[in-house]
């Protein structure tokens, strides 16, 4: 152990309460942190998990046709009419399969699934209600979506055994008073289909899980009169964060505009991200007092401590070593309070994870949403690094400007 | 307890005997600032040999204290030369002073300036420690044999809040001894100690800087100490009369 680190840790544990003091701030601070990133973060990985399971990482829908940019001016001239740059959508993926092809070049694509949509209204013994049908085929579905971790009644089995088997959202079954295994009629434009529930799914989502009926895609094209093309593509990305950018290379690429998840939910991203940075700043206040009693303590050691100061200094300590000695005072404190502040806030974490709350709407949970991730721990770590170590720079170097000759002068007389 | 002499460390200044380890020509001091703005040394001259004692007397105020400290590079002159072993220290910068503190230079304090969180040994290694001369076992044994030629063998790791008063001064003693300095400046050594404590210091102090062949200045008000001194030089009003 160095001579400076030796002294720092005597000087600090002969202050024992006035270092308990810091040292439970830091804690405080450190766990506070911990806790509350992990909660916000938390809500916002399981929103971001809940709308990549039922609506993929991006879409690529609407086919682009780049419009007229230039024309001549006509009269055997060579002047040229300038036109506003633009692209005219046209609804809808006409050739899914070679969109499809098109989207299995992209590395970083994990699965794609065709899907064709429409509005019809859905018919039970009970009630109707307006409802958005959406024809898939199952087994590519399953590859971009979590559907078969949001089914609450039925199997997915019995959907793919029967061609007229449909799933209903929960909040429509409810609505409907369909039940597994009850038929309901679906009518698109005067198109009357029967088919019978074979599962019931739940994503939390309440405008999903009140709207979304889905059926085998064949179905879907003789119920919507569609024989060819789709509404969209669903497609899921190995890497969830690149979807801006294979989203912008599949446009240029495919000719068929392309949404990211970011893009798509931005509202909510947005809010999520308001609430993490406020709560960011308010956890920073917390180990803003940290670093505030490490001041506090410092400031009092040096006050106490002038005397032994001008011993150090006459014994041919030098100023550096005095800085030194109150710099591993704060990180003595600062390694302790980091490490007690991480378990602390780890355990809190754990425990608030237990904490019931029922959410229901933009998703499904019973229990508070918790994020376990090393990146929170060292923002924790080394915001509280940042206020202690600059909180102890002030006494620190108070410290080291003490002249010897005036300690022992005052001492003397 | 009375440290026996075959407890006493090696001398390896003792050679050095009569040499100049310290030599200060025409110090001035000013202390305070503007109306307040006192001349304390006025022109100030001394010089100390090795193996030598020297007692600076005076009433309070006529600057003892004062000199002892600039001597001691703790504090800077205004005008005039400190010259440790030969070399002009006194307008060196605060790095080159300290070091020169460190490898030349012992400490005995008015009021002990042990440090409390210490044990008697880690206090008179520390000086050690910063110096760096020697590994951490000789350091240790330099410590004991240091404190066992002050009567301390068997009170070395005692805090210095467990030390009596005479102890703590006998500590600092040893620690001022710690490097083998050439000088060793003591501001009122004996001070705040009684008659029995007063000459146990004193003896101890006068007889190993003699065994080690370091000069010893030393600051007092006690009239039987400075007599017993080699040297007593009078102060009044900031100069030797």
């Amino acid at each position: 152990m160095s001579p400076n680190l030796h002294i720092a840790f005597r000087f600090l544990t002969a202050k024992k309460r006035a270092m308990l003091m810091s040292l439970s701030c830091t804690v405080l601070g450190v766990g506070l942190f911990i806790v509350t990133q992990a909660t916000t973060s938390g809500f916002e990985d399981f929103f971001i998990k809940t709308i990549l399971g039922t609506d993929g990482a991006l879409r690529v829908e609407d086919k682009m046709q780049d419009t007229l940019r230039s024309m001549h001016a006509g009269g055997g001239s060579d002047f040229l009419i300038s036109h506003r740059e633009g692209v005219k959508y046209i609804e809808g993926v006409e050739e899914p399969k070679l969109v499809v092809s098109g989207l299995s070049q992209f590395a970083n694509v994990s699965g794609t699934s065709a899907v064709l949509r429409g509005t019809v209204v859905i018919r039970s013994s009970f009630k109707n209600e307006s409802a958005q049908v959406f024809g898939i085929d199952l087994d590519s579905h399953l590859k971009v979506s979590d559907l078969q971790h949001q089914i609450v009644q039925g199997s997915l089995a019995a959907l793919r055994e029967s061609p007229t088997g449909a799933l209903v959202g929960k909040v429509l079954a409810d609505r409907l008073e369909l039940e597994v295994g009850n038929s309901f009629v679906l009518d698109a434009q005067g198109q009357l289909r029967r088919y019978r529930v074979s599962a019931i799914y739940e994503t939390g989502v309440s405008d999903i899980d009140k709207t979304r009926v889905y059926v085998h895609l064949p179905e879907a094209r003789s119920l919507l009169k569609k024989p060819i093309g789709v509404t969209f593509i669903q497609v899921n990305l190995f890497d969830k964060d690149r979807a801006p950018a294979d989203a912008f290379q599949m446009q240029e690429v495919l000719k068929h505009s392309a949404r990211p998840w970011q893009y798509r939910e931005k509202a909510w991203l947005s809010a999520f991200r308001a609430l993490s940075v406020s709560s960011a700043i308010t956890v920073s206040v917390f180990t803003l007092i940290a670093g505030l009693a490490m001041f506090n303590t410092l400031a009092m050691i040096v006050l106490e401590k002038t005397k032994d100061i001008a011993i150090l200094r006459s014994m041919g300590y030098e100023r550096s070593d005095i800085t030194r000695i109150f710099l591993w005072q704060a990180g003595i404190v600062l390694v302790i309070g980091a490490f007690a502040g991480a378990l602390v806030g780890g355990a809190g974490t754990f425990l608030v994870s237990r904490i019931p709350l029922p959410i229901n709407g933009i998703f499904k949970t019973e229990t508070f949403q918790v994020s376990w991730n090393g990146w929170h721990y060292v923002e924790a770590v080394v915001t509280a690094a940042i206020m202690v170590m600059a909180a102890s720079i002030i006494p620190a170097r108070r410290a080291a400007r003490l002249e010897p000759g005036d300690i022992v002068r005052g001492t003397a007389q | 307890m009375n440290p026996s002499p075959s407890s006493l460390l090696p001398s390896p200044g003792a050679g050095d005997a009569g040499a100049i380890a310290l030599r200060c020509t025409d110090l001035h001091r000013h202390l305070g600032q503007g109306e307040g703005r006192v001349h304390v040394l006025k022109g100030v001259s001394f010089e100390a040999r090795r193996g030598q004692v020297y007692a600076i007397v005076g009433p309070s105020g006529c600057g003892k204290s004062t000199l002892l400290y600039l001597l001691g590079l703790l504090d800077q002159p205004d005008a005039g030369e400190i010259a440790i072993k030969g070399q002009v220290m006194s307008n060196n910068d605060d790095h080159a002073r300290t070091a020169a503190r460190g490898a030349h230079i012992g400490f005995v304090f008015q009021f002990h300036f042990l440090m409390l969180e210490f044990t008697s040994l880690e206090n008179v290694m520390m000086p050690m420690r910063k110096l760096g001369k020697l590994t951490p076992a000789a350091m240790t044994d330099r410590a004991h044999q240091l404190l066992a030629s002050v009567g301390l063998g068997d009170k070395t790791h005692r805090l210095g809040t467990q030390l009596s008063g005479g102890e703590q001064q006998r500590v600092a003693v040893a620690r001022a001894l710690a490097n083998e300095p050439a000088i060793i400046l003591a501001d009122e050594p004996t001070g705040n100690l009684d008659v029995k404590n007063s000459t146990m210091v004193f003896d101890l102090l006068t007889r190993l800087a003699r065994d080690h062949g370091q000069a010893v200045v030393l600051v007092t008000h006690n009239p039987e100490i400075a007599q017993r001194c080699d040297a007593v030089r009078p102060m009044r009003d900031g100069l030797f009369v």
